[in-house]
This record gives C-alpha cells, structure tokens and sequence, in this order.
C-alpha cells in the first residue's frame, strides 16, 4: 500500500477538527511505548521494583478496545475552561490528558508592563477565588526587593484578610464540591456563607473580588470602623454551619460512596508531580507554608495542620473543611491580638502620602504624583516568594533591574500545577467520578492560564 | 561529584529580614547552605535562599545532587529572558548569556529552598530536562518552552502549553513586542 496517503483515521476526527494538534492525546496506535509509559504515570519516583506493573500499563491494547472523548472546554463541571482528553475502556479511564490555555490572557506579560504600584491590580485577577493571596505573594516579593519593613498593623490585616479570603474560598469549593457531586443544597449554603465575607470584603476594600487591597508597602486602607463585630458575626456563623455541613455531607452514605477511595494518590506521587496544598496534605504530609516557612506572623498564632491518610477525594473534602475550622481559629486569635499603628508604610518613597496633604504640601503633590504616574523604583535583583494559597504553594518569581516596573514577574500558580496530578487520580476510576476528582483538585483557571 | 568536601566557594546567606515578618526575631537566621558541589559559583538570595550558578553541562547533575540531599520537591521553573538587561549582577567566575533557567527547589525535610539559575545561551537555547528527577516539571518545562522558547532535551512531550498549536513566537522574550499582535484568531490573516 506505499504510495497511497494513510486513511482517515475514524477515531481521531475530533482530533483534527479542533486542531490543538501535538498538544492533544494521541490514539495508542500513535503513541510510543515510552510515551504511554509515561501518559499512564509509569515515571513517578516510586519504590524500585514496584514502579509498574505491567498488566496495568496494558501497551497491548489495541485502539478499537478503547474510545477517546473530549470534556470540556465548555463543560459546566470542569470549574471553567479546562478541556480533559480521556481515553475509556468502556466506563473506566485509562489515560487522561488536561489541554489548557484557553483562558490565558497572557498576565506575565502584562505585568511586565505595570508599574509595582499598578502591579497588584493585575495578579489579583489571576486566581480569582483568592484574590488576596496573590496580591499578599506579589507585595511580599517586592517589599523583599524594596528591604521595607512593614509596621505591626500591616501585617496583621493582611494576615486577617488573607484568612477570611481563604475560609471564601474554601467555601466556594464546598459549594461546586457538593454540586458536582449532586448536593444542590451545599452549593446554595456554600455560597450564601461566602457571600458574607464577600461583604466584608466590599465593606472593606470596595470589591467584592479583585481588590488590590493588598499591595507594596502595605494595604491599601484601614479596617473599616466596626470590624470586630463582622468579623466576630462571620467566625460564629460559619463555624456553626461547618457542623450543618458535617451532618449534610460526612456523615451522608451516599456522599461517603462517591468520595472515598476515589481518586486517590499517594504522597510518593505527590510530591513528585510537585503538588501542595490539600492535595499533598490529604496522602499525610503535614506540609503547610504558614507553619513550616512561616511569613506575615503566623508564628504569633495557634493553628492546626489538617492532614489526611488515603489522599482520595474524601480526605481532600476533610481538610478543607477543617481548614475553614482552623482559619476561623487564626481569625479569632487576631481579633485579640490586632495591633494599633500604621496600616502602611510611613516612606513618602513607597506609599503616597494621604489626599489632605496634598492641599497643604507641595512635596507631598509632588510624591502623589510621581508614585501614581512613574512608580517607586526597586533595586536591582530577583526573589523568589512562596505563601501558601487554599490550593498550595502560590509562588512569585520578580526580577527587577532598577526601574518602575518588573523585569520579569513569574506566578507559580498552584492549580497549574496542581493539574498534573489528574491523569493519575483519574486512572482506572469511573469516568462518573471524574467530575468528583477535577472538583477535589479545586482548579482555578485564571491562575492555570494566567 | 565532591558534595563530601568542605565548601569553600559557598557564600553564608547574608542575615536579611524574611518578607512581611513583623518583628526580624522571628525569622530564621541564616542556614547551614546545602554542601552540593562546592565549586559552583554560589550567591545569597534577598530570602536567604541559596542561589547556585552552575554551567550548562553541570545544571542536570546538580539539581539531581540537590535531589539526593534532600529536595523532594521541585516547586517552580521558569526561564528568563536578560536581552534588554544583559549587566545584571551575578557572581564571579559566571559569563551572562540571554537565557536563564530558573529552578526553586523545596525541601521538606530541612525546610529549606534552594535556587539553581543556568545561562542559556541564545544561539543554542537547550538545556537538558529534569523530567527525569521530578516529573512534576513536565507543565512547567512545556511553559518555558511556550513562552520563552527554551528547548529542553529529553522532555517527552515538548509542546506548547498555553498558546496555540500553531502560533509563532515566544511570547514572553523581550523582542517579542506588546500589541503587535493586532487581531489573535486563528483564522486572522497576515504574520503573527
């Protein structure tokens, strides 16, 4: 048959119709030995001798015994835009390959072009579930540059607003967590408790998301008069609730049987595909940056590690919920131990002075202006900064060279990397439970694509 | 490899403030530096990371010696490009090339970080892949090569990652132009 152009391939038709091309999954008849070695997650750093198993790798089957399908980008339970390839044997998925960058909007490179003081309004739409952690990275990694040191106050507000950001967004997650899994009203009374740090938050920084509240030198304002008492409400409300939500879900058999031992990954595994956060937590790592690598000052306060055992899906449910438990702690130990001072940084370089005196200053006009229109200059260097964000280690990579704006600004966003551990939670469950597991690993995809 | 020897080219890590920390009692003071090939040209980060400098040749054998000492976690790469910032400081004894390959390295285990930047020269952009020590660097190699166009060799699946299969260029080097682009679609006509 040489000299004849192959046939069209039946099977791979989707394939050249969306044409993402070699970013997509091949067919098996495509794929190399090596390649689907790895695609079926032979490579990971396991004990010798128990790497794999070669009935599990299965090279011999043929393409007619398996069926490869497309979810998303558009599918209402992949959290967003992220499109997943799957290669099926009947009801179970062998392969798995994640596509992304549909919704990348090429924010790096943005932020190359913004001043440090514009920089903040920019990474905080990349994860946009926790907003303020990206501004807190971003502000950490230029302050390291700038060798400010930020008044006690500062610190703290920024510690509170970042543990409020993460009870939201964990709630968030229990909300698309129980209606990806059919519990209509955990996602009604997820969002209705995250509404009320919204308001705050509103209450607060005048955004309800995307703040910029956090930035260089400090935050951006004050807390607002009352904020103990909204704070207090929030603590009290969401943790009765937590409890409602042990007797709607952990306890539920139903909710039990879809959760446990599905998707499972061990820390061996984790820690090799680089996960953090509650994926790495739920296999027993205790591994967390706020008591490891502790940063603002949570040293000062009391918090448990959630950890888990199984690493399956029940284990990352378990966490977060006890995660927004242990945040409601923190935020309860920094209602007492708040303290009075600055919210900023009192350096006319770095913080423009406050809008009265500039009727009375003319420095002051002259710092206003030149902080807003040119920005303060950073010294020459590079910082990496890593903070631990709800879905894991948030890192910034800033590399200045003396002016205004970043050389370079890299965001090491947990949930793009976090998504190299879905071909192996994935493999050999039920492709029912694959919106179960894309939910457990809690990707948000403005930081995937940035 | 000479990682028993006494290290004599290591810089201490200079006794800076860690970032945000209220008070710099808190803070943990300078670390023992990892002994993992002593002759690379090292340098203190502004977080007391440890930055190491290796050439090209060295860059797969020292991340995989920073491996064995205990960094199980490879939490970030990505690469850099220096075109419109050739002077930038770096130690002695290391020549600047247009591309950087920058490696955080995590280790759980001495709660420690450890940076490796390697030169990546322009008219050879290529470096050997860490696939094969952390998996997890599959995205992340796939990123750098989409953005910045470094090819890493033995990578086994180099594709472009967040852009487009057929898009031309590399969006994140320095001569690569903001808004040239006047209309990305696919079916746009004219160059890219």
């Amino acid at each position: 048959m040489t000299g004849t152009p192959p046939e069209p391939d039946p099977t791979v038709w989707s394939t050249t119709e969306t044409s993402e091309g070699a970013q997509e999954l091949s067919t098996r008849g495509g794929t190399g030995q090596v390649e689907l070695g790895r695609e079926l997650g032979a490579v990971l750093r396991l004990a010798e001798g128990a790497v794999v198993d070669p009935d599990d790798i299965d090279i011999e089957r043929r393409d007619d015994d398996t069926m490869i399908i497309n979810m998303g980008p558009q599918h209402p339970s992949t959290h967003g835009v992220l499109r997943l390839m799957l290669e099926l044997d009947g009801e179970v998925v062998l392969r798995t390959k994640p596509v992304i960058g549909y919704l990348h909007t090429g924010m790096e490179k943005t932020g190359e072009e913004l001043t440090y003081v514009q920089g903040a309004t920019n990474v905080t739409r990349m994860d946009y579930l926790s907003p303020l952690h990206n501004e807190l990275v971003f502000s950490l990694a230029t302050e390291a540059l700038l060798g400010v040191e930020l008044p006690a106050r500062a610190v703290w507000i920024r510690m509170l607003m970042v543990e409020l950001n993460r009870i939201s967004s964990h709630l968030m997650w229990m909300a698309t967590n129980g209606m990806d899994l059919g519990s209509t009203s955990m996602m009604i009374y997820g969002f209705r408790e995250r509404e009320m740090v919204l308001s705050f938050f509103e209450k607060t920084t005048g955004l309800r998301m995307n703040h910029n509240y956090i930035r260089p030198g400090g935050v951006a304002a004050d807390l607002p008069d009352g904020w103990e008492d909204d704070v207090q409400v929030i603590c009290d409300t969401v943790f009765e609730r937590t409890f409602e939500y042990d007797e709607l879900l952990t306890g539920q058999p139903i909710f039990r049987e879809r959760t446990e031992a599905v998707g499972g990954i061990t820390a061996e595994e984790a820690l090799a595909l680089s996960a953090t956060g509650p994926i790495l937590r739920s296999t027993g790592v205790p591994w967390d940056l706020r008591r490891t690598m502790p940063y603002l000052a949570y040293d000062k306060v009391e918090f448990d590690v959630i950890v888990g055992t199984y690493g399956d899906n029940f284990d990352r449910y378990s966490v977060r919920l006890n995660e927004i438990r242990e945040s409601i702690r923190i935020v309860r130990q920094i209602l007492d131990l708040m303290p009075a001072g600055d919210y900023r940084v009192q350096d006319r370089k770095v913080t423009p002075p406050p809008r009265a005196r500039i009727d009375e200053s003319m420095e002051a006009l002259i710092h206003h202006f030149k902080t807003f229109t040119e920005g303060f200059r950073v010294p020459e260097g590079e910082v990496y900064v890593a903070v631990e964000s709800p879905r894991g280690e948030l890192g910034c990579y800033l590399v200045s060279d003396g002016t205004s704006k970043p050389y370079r600004l890299h965001i090491r966003g947990p949930s793009f990397v976090n998504l190299q551990s879905l071909p192996v939670l994935l493999r050999g469950g039920l492709l029912a439970d694959a919106v179960a597991v894309i939910s457990s690993v809690d990707p948000v995809m403005g930081e995937v694509d940035r | 490899m000479t990682s028993g020897e006494v290290e004599a080219a290591v810089v201490p890590a200079r006794g800076a403030p860690s970032p945000g920390t209220a008070g710099a009692e808190a803070s943990p003071t300078s670390r023992p530096p990892v002994p993992v090939m002593p002759d690379v040209p090292r340098a203190a980060g502004s977080t007391l990371d440890q930055v190491a400098f290796p050439p090209r040749e060295r860059y797969h054998d020292m991340v995989a010696a920073f491996r064995d000492a205990g960094f199980e976690l490879c939490a970030d790469l990505c690469a850099v490009d220096y075109l419109t910032h050739p002077g930038r400081r770096l130690p002695e004894g290391v020549r600047p090339e247009r591309f950087e390959v920058v490696v955080n390295l995590l280790s759980l285990s001495l709660h420690q970080r450890v940076r490796v930047r390697v030169q990546v020269p322009e008219d050879d952009p290529q470096v050997h892949t860490l696939f094969d020590l952390y998996p997890g660097v599959d995205a992340m190699e796939r990123e750098a090569f989409d953005m910045v166009g470094i090819r890493f060799a033995g990578h086994p699946d180099l594709t472009r990652i967040l852009m487009p299969e057929d898009w031309e260029g590399h969006p994140l080097r320095k001569d690569y132009g903001v808004g040239r682009v006047p209309v990305q679609f696919k079916a746009a006509p004219g160059p890219r």
